[in-house]
């Protein structure tokens, strides 16, 4: 088969659309991302995200959470409905500043984390999850 | 809107010592719909979740959490807690229909 200019120039658009549609699926991680921080940094430091590498249910994957010294964690799983999973608050009798909870998956994402310490300062990990069989919905 | 059996159980030890750091396991049993699904006739179930769930000490805060409907049905949550002396840990689950779920664990400090 002979390379014409026209393929050429179809299929650099086709592989510019790929790249960039995780990012455009995902737009509204950095939205709940700047939500939290307010648009400061976060350093990936400090923070715990532990997730199984293949969850083979979606509808109950464990993960843990831990950042000694954080007032504030937030899970974001981006690619469920609502990517939102839950805020954790820690009070001044808390242990280790950890959590370890239950969450739906609609598909394989990477999830993250985010932590405000008490210096103002925020903290970020994530944690790339293979999910066989979806959540329904989350 | 529907009532739910729900259940709420916690594991707190009923012993540690004064400062010892502890593990809490916390369920309640809660169908947690995200609004998303559809019963057998093809309509849409209400969004019915547990919003918030909140653990104090005789009062004082140990873990507050605000829940979305991403939460796994029957809420699982495990943390650690400082044990300052003999007291009573308190659990709360609020869900969308206002209803509130308790349940309270004694521990005794030494």
């Amino acid at each position: 088969m002979r390379l014409t200019r026209r393929d050429a120039v179809r299929g650099g658009f086709t592989g510019a659309a790929v790249a960039l549609l995780p990012i455009r699926l995902h737009a509204g991680v950095e939205e709940a991302v700047e939500a939290f921080t307010g648009g400061a940094a976060a350093r990936t430091a400090d923070l715990t995200l532990i997730a199984p590498e293949i969850a083979e249910n979606g509808s109950s994957v464990t993960i843990e959470l831990r950042c000694p010294g954080a007032e504030e964690i937030l899970l974001i799983a981006p690619a469920n409905p609502n990517p939102e999973v839950c805020n954790l608050r820690f009070g001044p009798l808390t242990g280790n500043h950890d959590a370890t909870i239950r969450i739906r998956m609609a598909e394989s994402q990477e999830l993250v984390a985010l932590a405000r310490m008490p210096d103002g300062t925020f903290r970020r990990a994530s944690a790339q999850v293979f999910v066989t069989v979806g959540a329904c919905t989350g | 809107m529907q009532t739910i059996d729900a259940t709420p159980r916690v594991r707190v030890p009923a012993t540690a010592s004064v400062g010892e750091i502890i593990s809490i396991r916390t369920l309640l049993t809660h169908p947690m719909h995200s609004g998303q699904m559809t019963d057998a006739n093809g309509d849409a179930i209400p969004r019915h979740i547990v919003n918030l769930f909140r653990c104090t000490f005789d009062g004082e805060p140990v873990l507050e959490m605000d829940l979305q409907t991403s939460f796994a049905a029957n809420p699982y949550i495990e943390f650690t807690a400082r044990v300052p002396r003999s007291g009573t840990f308190e659990f709360a689950w609020h869900d969308d229909n206002g209803d509130v779920y308790t349940a309270a664990s004694r521990i005794t400090a030494s």
